[in-house]
């Protein structure tokens, strides 16, 4: 039976990100992937995390930044369709991540005799995410609180519990299934929001469709915020 | 009176100003000193004096002070400004006396004390020599830096590098510096009188008072007649479309008066346009900016098809009203402009004509456009990230060169 309230709450932390530059850019692909073997990690996550909250409307494309270069500046198809198809959530760490990227673009590489350019002024900018992480005040002890909190929180709240904890700073998991596993008691639900593949939504498609599983498993619809 | 913060919550949700107030406590009673170069006129006045009531409302002690200079100073850092954007000047031993002079005079009156200075533009730059110990500087550049004449920026190279961090606009803008460098976009103000609500009648008065039929569809560029703004290009492309679909264009800009190239581009415009009833050049004083507002709400499509651009905030003016967009793809426009998702990218004449018949014959792609073009202003260029950026940088400049920040 499910128990009516958690022994620690949910505290809700929200994630703010600066754009720092780096200097770096490419105008080929033979630079973009030496840069991308070698940049901070952060970069990498800025360039495949950024535009979730930045062009949420956009999704399910452009899918990340690398993948949208390819595709519209360089106009390399094949391979943009393969970075698009980068099944981000598989991946344990940032580096795990770098290596796929760069393994594709480099197996495309050996097939490729010339390089296409980008025309001046579209040159791929490499630029590093400085996070911030901070607490809000939203908190829940019961999923029917957690619900309505989650109807409250910025995208970057849903971002930083879904994205940055795992990548960035290290969780094995993200933080709502551990939460509504060990502290609730939630292992189905749980596993739902694990499932889920959050690469493929938009922040708000990815809060309904949260709530929806937390609904479902409330057994009401609740009113919506 | 100036709005307060919870007057943007309508459009950027309550959560958003919870988290700018979450940041605020973090710097309550930091002291934060703005100093720039003109207290009105221009951008970087404009967004100050939006920005400073809202850094003061958060609790963030700040004041914001205007070097003084003489003409001759003034003379010289438009040299400066114009060689950094890449046009030919050069910079005289006189020149450079008058900078420092000027610079000096600056120093011995503003107080230079606060915990973080933040300098806008090339024209205080040099007040870094009076940084007071444990306080961070940061310099703001509004400029595009891309190609700069390089005796000039050697010559404010050194200046700026002694600076914590540097903020440009977009990453293109940039230089190589071995210093921090953080890429903040500028904004707009939803409750401005550019871009607020208007009700249906005051737009219909104001366009049927321009002489434009409100019952056609309607192209607009707002710009300056500038031939960077390529105004003479807009009529092309639209002379093109105009052969298979019906449609007027409107040229509209701020008063070209005091500016004798501005002058001639204009009378070009109305040159071309002399034989076509349909052409409506019009220039507005400085402070049309309701004019501006309805103008743009009544168009059916907006150009701005600039062959070379700053960020270029009157396409962000132009997607807030949920508008299709069809902009040059340069400066700051494509981070503005993601191309057929949110706008259109062109590069030629040829290619605005193609895709003004293409948004007028699909107005349900154009309300799309329109809409997506809405809500990444929405998320990402009004004043209240602009504020959130500011914030989050205040906050960086005590733990420089790190990735990830917790704050408890």
């Amino acid at each position: 039976m499910t128990p009516a309230m958690a022994p620690s709450p949910f505290r809700f932390w929200t994630r703010l990100t600066l754009t720092r530059l780096t200097g770096r850019r490419a105008a080929d692909l033979a630079e973009f992937v030496e840069h991308l073997r070698t940049v901070p990690a952060s970069v990498i996550f800025h360039h495949t995390h950024h535009f979730l909250v930045q062009h949420q409307h956009l999704s399910p494309e452009p899918p990340n930044d690398l993948a949208f270069w390819v595709t519209n500046v360089l106009q390399e198809d094949r391979l943009g369709e393969r970075l698009a198809a980068i099944d981000t959530v598989q991946f344990p760490s940032l580096e795990d991540l770098r290596d796929r990227v760069v393994g594709v673009i480099d197996e495309y590489l050996e097939t490729r005799q010339e390089l296409r350019t980008a025309p001046p002024g579209e040159e791929f900018h490499f630029m590093d995410a400085i996070s911030f992480t901070l607490p809000t005040g939203h908190q829940a002890r019961t999923l029917a609180e957690f619900a309505r909190e989650l109807r409250q929180v910025t995208y970057g709240a849903i971002a930083y519990h879904l994205f940055e904890s795992r990548l960035r700073v290290g969780s094995d998991d993200n933080d709502f299934s551990r939460w509504l596993e060990r502290d609730l008691s939630e292992p189905e639900l749980a596993a739902g929001v694990r499932k889920l593949d959050p690469y493929t939504y938009t922040m708000e498609g990815l809060r309904q469709r949260l709530l929806g599983l937390i609904e479902l498993r409330l057994g009401t619809t609740a009113p919506r915020a | 009176m100036t709005a307060g913060l919870d007057a943007y919550a309508p459009f950027v949700g309550r959560a958003t100003i919870e988290e700018l107030r979450l940041l605020g406590e973090r710097l309550r009673g930091r002291r934060v000193q703005h100093i720039n170069s003109t207290a009105v006129g221009g951008g970087v006045a404009e967004i100050l004096n939006r920005l400073v009531p809202l850094l003061l409302e958060l609790g963030i002690n700040t004041r914001w002070d205007v070097i003084r200079g003489g003409d001759e100073f003034y003379a010289v850092t438009k040299a400066i400004h114009n060689a950094l954007h890449g046009q030919p000047v050069t910079l005289s031993e006189h020149d450079v006396a008058v900078y420092r002079e000027t610079t000096e005079q600056n120093l011995r009156t503003l107080a230079l004390s606060d915990d973080i200075v933040f300098i806008h533009d090339p024209q205080p730059a040099g007040l870094i020599a009076g940084r007071a110990p444990g306080s961070h500087w940061i310099w703001r550049c509004h400029i595009d830096l891309s190609a700069p004449v390089p005796s000039v920026w050697e010559f404010l190279r050194p200046t700026v590098e002694r600076y914590d961090a540097a903020v440009f606009s977009a990453p293109q803008f940039s230089r190589t510096l071995p210093i921090d460098q953080v890429l903040i976009a500028p904004s707009i103000d939803p409750l401005a009188d550019k871009n607020r609500e208007l009700d249906a009648r005051t737009i219909e008065s104001i366009v049927t008072s321009l002489g434009l039929d409100p019952g056609r569809p309607l192209v607009t560029q707002v710009s300056r007649f500038d031939r960077l703004k390529d105004p003479l290009g807009v009529i092309e492309a639209y002379r093109l479309a105009k052969k298979y679909n019906d449609c007027q264009l409107l040229l509209v800009g701020g008063s070209a008066t005091d500016d004798p190239e501005g002058q001639a581009v204009l009378t070009e415009c109305r040159d071309r346009a002399a034989d076509d009833r349909d052409i409506h050049v019009v220039e507005l004083p400085p402070t049309a900016n309701i004019e501006i507002n309805a103008v743009q709400r009544a168009s059916t499509v907006l150009v701005q098809k600039s062959l070379r651009e700053g960020f270029g905030l009157t396409v962000a003016e132009a997607l807030w009203k949920a508008k299709p967009v069809i902009a040059g793809a340069v400066g700051g426009i494509p981070l503005q402009i993601t191309h057929k998702y949110s706008g259109v990218l062109t590069h030629t004449i040829e290619g605005t004509a193609y895709w003004i018949k293409q948004l007028l014959n699909a107005p349900d792609f154009a309300r799309h456009l329109g809409e997506n073009g809405r809500e990444h202003v929405r998320h990402n260029f009004l004043l209240t990230r602009h504020l959130r950026d500011y914030m989050l940088l205040f906050l960086y400049l005590g733990h420089l060169g790190q990735s990830v920040i917790t704050l408890d």
